[in-house]
């Protein structure tokens, strides 16, 4: 079990109804399915791992967040969970709209590209930097829109959204993000977990 | 045809309403099972055929001493496990596997009723199916399922019995026929009633037949149901037995002979005022307009889980018109789960050896059928 599924988990009220944005194989649907009885749904782009998450009964829809969130009506979800895949999207922007307009409250996680290694990396090596978290190389990775902890942070005040909670997770560790360690947290999480409402 | 002896089939007592307005009764809907009724009965599963199936979904079918039509899907250990799970499957209204339909003899003629058969529709021959469930005494189904017509079937069946079934899977369907789908149905109908031995529907089976026209109908219809890539891929422009072309209108090619057995074929097990019957059927058939326009609503008293498959390469009910049943769902938070499989097989991916297909049914309908009785949803 990933730890960043555990902060998740903590996130949602019991019996409430979640969409599950990039499920992949639904291992976090399942997780909350046996520890919160919530109403789950997951929605992924991969034919794989949509056949993995049918097989093991889950409501998954196969589609690409990009356009299929558009099916699902206004505020249909009190959570929308989006795990680590906002930066492989051709606009962030509007899904991050559509999420919030999908669900009462939104969950995103977001791979930080302002940890102290990646940092590193591209000052000492002048290298695109490639961590556990970021494992491809410049010209085969998905990922079109890397930010930091502090650009989402940024760009929620910029766009009004709201951040309920925001949590650092380095390693097995988490903390509480405020405004007032912002900063550090921004370079030494590898992950930032955002609780939003619009 | 000389085993019909080996039919089951029942005597529909009651009256039943048709959408014509025709009222029928004491009618025979012909039936088969596989596997067994558990002691909670809560293992039954309907499937529901396409537009030239028959009850006899597996095994060997007694009348064409051929496989059941969906013998890759259904028997033991299989995608619908009949260790499991019992199987239930009916002739449609309108067919000529034992139930009522155009072939049936008329009592005051002796001849068959021909196209004195009123009009039937996708909703008549779901609600004949639902007094089968009456006489096997099956008050909940765990699922109702079925490709093509039979997918349309199923969203019938919802839509008419929203909680009956714990589960449904329609699939390689749509929920409204389409102008091209009608289009090729016509084109059937006409090649049909254009043969001089249809006699105005009122043929006798015995020495006037319209087995062309059938032939031609099936052959036209056979082509949707493969894909560009498939069809070129097995025959190409490959010759039929001889080296090169013989400058006549013989079969030169592979395709056209595999054409004509397929047509062949298929006269000597269908009947072609059936074939009229059922394709007008489904293309009345517009779930949509039902609803006043809006299909969310066939679904909105159901509880019913869904599974929707569609096949890549199918071109007669592509995917498209898939997800707009998906997209239905979604809308009114219905339970839904929808895979697109990736085959070059076409419309007739699901009656095929598709391994992922046949898996993901498999997994689950165990999957779900474990989560159903641990209550985890």
């Amino acid at each position: 079990m990933k730890e960043e599924f555990k902060v998740i988990s903590e996130l949602i009220d019991e019996k409430s109804r979640v969409l599950d944005v990039g499920c992949g194989d639904g291992i976090l649907m399942e997780y909350l399915l046996k520890n919160k009885v919530v109403d789950v749904r997951g929605l992924e782009i991969s034919k794989e791992k949509v056949k993995k998450c049918l097989s093991n009964g889950l409501a998954v829809v196969e589609g690409d967040a990009e356009y299929d969130l558009k099916q699902f009506p206004d505020l249909s979800f009190d959570y929308v969970i989006l795990s680590q895949t906002l930066q492989a999207f051709m606009s962030p922007e509007n899904v991050i709209k559509d999420l919030l307009r999908v669900g009462k409250k939104v969950i995103v996680t977001i791979p930080n590209f302002g940890h102290w290694k990646v940092r590193l990396d591209l000052l000492f090596k002048g290298e695109m930097p490639i961590t556990k978290n970021l494992p491809y190389e410049w010209y085969n990775t998905p990922n079109l829109h890397m930010c930091t902890i502090q650009d989402f942070y940024n760009f929620c005040n910029n766009k009004g959204i709201n951040i309920f909670k925001t949590i650092s997770l380095n390693g097995q560790k988490t903390s509480k993000i405020t405004s007032s360690n912002l900063k550090f947290k921004n370079l030494i999480s590898e992950l930032g977990i955002f609780l939003l409402e619009k | 045809m000389s085993n019909f002896g080996k039919i089951k089939n029942i005597t529909i007592k009651q009256p039943l309403k048709l959408d014509c307005g025709k009222e029928i009764s004491n009618f025979p809907l012909a039936y088969e099972t596989y596997g067994n009724l558990n002691e909670k009965k809560d293992n039954a599963i309907l499937i529901f055929h396409a537009l030239t199936g028959d009850q006899f979904a597996s095994d060997i079918n007694p009348v064409t001493n051929k496989e059941g039509w969906w013998n890759y899907a259904v028997g033991p250990g299989k995608a619908f496990d009949t260790k499991k799970f019992f199987v239930i499957c009916a002739n449609v209204i309108g067919s000529c596997m034992g139930s009522y339909g155009p072939g049936t003899t008329d009592p005051l003629t002796n001849k068959p009723l021909g196209i004195n058969f009123p009009v039937i529709t996708i909703n008549d021959m779901v609600n004949a199916q639902y007094k089968l469930l009456d006489h096997l005494k099956i008050e909940k189904l765990f699922a109702v399922a079925g490709g093509s017509m039979g997918g349309m079937q199923v969203l019938q069946f919802v839509s008419n019995f929203p909680n009956k079934a714990k589960v449904a899977l329609p699939i390689a369907c749509t929920a409204s026929h389409s102008a091209q789908n009608i289009a090729f149905n016509e084109l059937g109908r006409q090649a049909i009633m254009s043969d001089i031995n249809w006699k105005d529907g009122l043929y006798d089976g015995k020495t006037f037949n319209p087995d062309k026209g059938l032939a031609v109908a099936r052959m036209a219809a056979h082509i949707t149901y493969l894909s560009k890539k498939g069809l070129q891929e097995k025959f190409g422009r490959n010759l039929q037995e001889r080296s090169d072309l013989k400058f006549s209108f013989d079969a030169d090619f592979q395709i056209e002979s595999y054409l004509r057995y397929q047509g062949s074929v298929f006269v000597d097990r269908f009947d072609a005022n059936s074939y009229l019957y059922i394709t007008r059927a489904m293309d009345y058939f517009d779930l949509t307009k039902q609803h006043g326009g809006n299909l969310s609503k066939a679904f909105k008293d159901s509880k019913t889980k869904f599974f929707i498959i569609s096949f890549t390469s199918d071109w007669l009910y592509p995917t498209s018109e898939n997800k707009d049943i998906v997209i239905a769902l979604n809308a009114i938070g219905a339970d839904v789960g929808f895979i697109e499989i990736k085959t070059d097989k076409g419309h007739d991916s699901f009656l095929l050896d598709v391994p992922d297909f046949l898996s993901t049914i498999k997994n689950y309908l165990n999957a779900t059928y474990l989560n159903i009785n641990e209550r985890r949803i």
